[in-house]
């Protein structure tokens, strides 16, 4: 569709532009990404023909882009441009209806049905047809932007140029664009090259994407090969870190503050533990990194309150998160802070303890309970049906894990505290054999993320050793406690 | 709902052709009428029928009121309406294609060489071979032709983007220095001042029929060209780059307009001296009024123009006669204010975002 063949050039004096070659194929959705003055808005403005190739070509369906008059390139390509000011007082509708100028032809150039018809589906298509009757002038900045883009989309054309299409736009709208024009592409073959200044955007839609650097190509791959964490570092000059996204698979660039807040040398341990009938509260003086399966603030995050709460064996509540997210709050938490799990067993049967290793530190919480007590391995002869009776463990880190740390110091203290129930055999009622945990069982891993960088947690590595140890010495006094609590 | 949008839709125009034609046929009407010896309308009409029909015989007809009519009223007005619809035509035509609201051929300082031209005709009495009279206007459009480049050449190298204000301050730097020019010449060549003042400032007297012969043919080639190129206008108005997105070839229409708006210039001024401000106030009235598409401006533009100047006319020799005030006088007292109001509007709205 567009073919861009080793093109140099750029404004009168200088070339901005070298040796730039890349193709894009009919339907596709390419981004154009680069810092500022890489070059990115004189290569559209080089493919639309308003700058001269200097040298190279640039072949739109097969032909090159000289050989196209005014009118005949802009029934193929159709430009949506950053800014478009306005001196005089068009209505949305004639605004809409010139991009239909390169369709008529002739002398007296009238307007004929199928020309209406265009406008008013375009003008449908961006959602503007209750403005047609408005000025420009009156409408807001977002609102403009759609105007323009059904202008362009007018032109019918087969390859749309955007230069930076969110750039006006909220939240909402940047989505609902980006949506539209992704479908278009897939439904009517619509090509969209456009340049793009949000990273993430660009990730999260483009089918291809190109880095451009000082006027050259540096890659020209798709959103995961081009938007990796070393080249968008190298080429951008700014810290960032690459994250997947939570639910589409596209790469996501979050950016890292050079003025991190003061840290504050703190160290979570017994002395911020509170414990009372009904709660078991640690509030941290500063936010820690987590990873959880809490009934509030579970899977990954940051969180500085972290919430045991004691419920009654016969707790039930058809939407628990929720009554917990309200318990949180007449508590006086913040819910989007808070970790909180829940848990039938006794809060004065907590145990807890702080081990020191080489450069880190860590506590373990945990509350033990097994009159639900199940043997993994056999799980399958239980029936659904939830008993009270749950192992919590809060495993608190004085030290900077990375992401598979988390994941390990989780399967460590997991296998820590099936060996604590083994050791204390504990029986899972259906089956008889010796029980892993129990069908509730809760676990948060919290790091501070500041000090000893702790890459491993397995279970021979320096903080799985201690996790290995910790949990299972927690558990085996926990379970103890509440058994005890059962015999009196 | 769409079926009964587009007939409302032509209603509007046709009430705003029928609202702006009555309104050129209800200046000519007072404008033949009205002066030191008053003609009845009905005389008027029934002189005009006689003469475009020849259904009614002039016989009947005081001599003297026909003579008045079709020896000096009828030349007058006419004159005056050409000359502005020339300039109001032109006047919305830079306005579109500048995107500067405030452009018409005299804050662009077009007038201003067009006077050059015809003031180095005048007082060197030139005259090339075979086009004779044609002269005149010849160097004048030549004058404002390449007037108009230069300004353009100029404020672009002040700033790329040509604010609207640059334009303007531009156009006023070539006035200055094109009516110093001027006024050195006149100095040089030394009598008739006062003649060359009022010339200057702009009247349409005294002019007969033969000076309607020399504008008309420019005002039927430079306002056809522009109604052609209506689309084009209303595309640039958003802007070049936009306009060349759109399909339109750019270099070339805009040459195209510029010339056509420099002969319509060229020619009002080499009949009637610089009367400002027209080109200004009739397309401003008539967006105001009727909307901003080119195809409807420009006509629309051409008939509000020249009935405005053939009132203007009106009042310039009506309102101390006997003495005559130049035409140019009262278009700046309606015109100046306009364009202060215009300048303020923008601001305001600039600010309010």
């Amino acid at each position: 569709m567009l073919n861009v063949q080793h093109v140099a050039g750029g404004y009168s004096d200088e070339y901005i532009l070298k040796d730039i070659s890349f193709e894009v194929e009919k339907g596709e959705l390419f981004g154009i990404l680069g810092p500022n003055g890489s070059g990115k808005t004189t290569l559209l403005k080089m493919i639309s023909g308003i700058l001269p190739i200097v040298s190279g070509d640039i072949l739109i369906k097969g032909k090159r882009l000289q050989e196209y008059n005014s009118k005949q390139l802009a029934q193929i390509v159709a430009v949506l441009s950053q800014h478009s000011s306005q001196s005089f007082s068009y209505t949305v509708k004639e605004t809409v209806s010139l991009g239909r100028y390169a369709h008529q032809t002739g002398w007296f150039q009238t307007w004929g049905e199928n020309d209406e018809k265009i406008v008013q589906r375009v003008m449908k298509q961006t959602g503007i047809t209750s403005l047609q009757n408005k000025t420009i002038q009156e409408l807001s900045g977002g609102e403009k932007q759609r105007v323009f883009l059904a202008q362009a989309l007018a032109q019918e054309p087969e390859i749309l140029l955007l230069d930076e299409p969110t750039n006006h736009l909220d939240l909402s709208y940047q989505k609902e664009l980006l949506d539209l024009l992704k479908n278009w592409t897939s439904e009517t073959g619509l090509t969209v090259v456009s340049i793009f200044h949000d990273l993430n955007l660009a990730g999260l839609y483009c089918d291809r994407l190109l880095l451009l650097e000082n006027g050259t190509i540096n890659i020209n791959h798709v959103p995961n090969e081009v938007l990796r964490e070393e080249r968008i570092r190298d080429v951008y000059h700014t810290e960032i870190q690459k994250h997947p996204h939570p639910r589409v698979p596209a790469p996501q660039m979050v950016l890292l503050p050079e003025a991190r807040q003061d840290k504050k040398k703190f160290q979570i341990d017994e002395s911020l533990l509170r414990v009372t009938n009904e709660i078991i509260e640690l509030r941290s003086p500063a936010p820690l990194r987590t990873m959880s399966s809490g009934v509030v603030g579970s899977g990954t995050g940051w969180h500085h309150t972290f919430v045991n709460r004691h419920v009654g064996k016969d707790y039930n509540c058809s939407d628990h998160r929720q009554e917990m997210v309200t318990f949180l709050k007449v508590k006086g938490f913040e819910p989007s802070e808070t970790v909180g799990m829940m848990t039938a067993v006794f809060l004065d049967d907590v145990s807890f303890k702080h081990v020191e290793g080489t450069g880190f530190s860590l506590f373990v919480v945990v509350t033990a309970g097994v009159g639900n007590a199940i043997d993994a391995a056999k799980s399958e002869q239980h029936t659904f049906e939830q008993v009270p009776g749950t192992i919590n463990t809060w495993i608190f880190v004085n030290g900077e894990l990375t992401e598979e740390a988390f994941i390990q110091s989780i399967m460590t203290a997991t296998e820590a505290k099936a060996k604590a129930l083994h050791d204390l055999n504990v029986i899972d009622a259906v089956t008889g054999t010796v029980a892993t945990g129990t069908s509730t069982d809760s676990i948060l891993i919290a790091a501070t993320q500041a000090g000893e960088r702790l890459e491993y947690a397995g279970t021979i590595t320096p903080l799985g050793k201690l996790i290995g140890k910790a949990v299972y010495e927690c558990t085996l006094e926990g379970i103890r406690k509440s058994q005890k609590r059962k015999v009196v | 709902m769409q079926r009964l949008s587009i007939p409302k839709f032509l209603n509007n125009k046709i009430t705003a052709y029928l609202l702006a034609g009555s309104f050129l046929l209800f200046s000519v009407l007072l404008g033949i009428s009205i002066g030191t010896v008053s003609v009845p309308i009905f005389t008027i009409i029934e002189i005009l029928m006689s003469k475009i029909a020849g259904s009614i015989s002039l016989d009947q007809i005081d001599p003297m009121f026909s003579s008045i009519v079709l020896n000096i009223r009828l030349p007058r007005v006419i004159l005056a309406g050409l000359v502005g619809a020339s300039l109001a035509i032109a006047g919305a035509a830079f306005q579109g294609l500048l995107r500067n609201p405030l452009a018409d051929p005299y804050t662009l300082g077009v007038s201003s060489g067009a006077s050059v031209g015809a003031v180095l005709t005048l007082f060197f009495q030139l005259s090339i071979p075979v086009i004779g009279s044609f002269t005149l206007p010849l160097l004048s459009i030549l004058f404002s032709w390449a007037t108009i480049f230069l300004v353009l050449a100029f404020a672009r190298k002040i700033e790329r983007s040509m604010r609207v204000e640059t334009i303007i301050l531009t156009g006023i730097i070539f006035s200055s220095f094109l009516g110093a020019f001027i006024s050195l010449m006149i100095a040089l060549t030394g009598d008739e001042l006062r003649q060359i003042i009022g010339w200057l400032l702009g009247s349409v007297s005294m002019r007969g029929w033969e000076y309607i012969r020399i504008i008309l043919p420019f005002f039927m080639l430079g306002s056809i060209v522009l109604i052609i190129n209506a689309k084009e206008l209303n595309a640039m108005s958003f802007g070049e780059e936009r306009a060349h997105h759109l399909g339109v070839n750019v270099q070339k229409r805009k040459l195209i307009i510029l010339t056509a708006g420099s002969i319509l210039t060229g020619a009002a001024v080499a009949v009637s001296g610089t009367i400002g401000f027209v080109g200004l106030v009739i397309p401003h009235l008539s967006r105001l009024l009727w909307g901003p598409d080119h195809r409807h401006l420009l006509p629309l533009s051409i008939l509000t123009g020249s009935g405005f100047l053939i009132l203007a006319d009106l009042i310039s020799r009506t309102i101390i006669s006997p003495t005559e005030l130049p035409i140019g006088v009262i278009t700046a007292l309606i015109g100046a204010p306009v364009f202060a109001l215009i300048l303020l509007q923008r601001k305001m709205m600039e600010r309010s975002g």
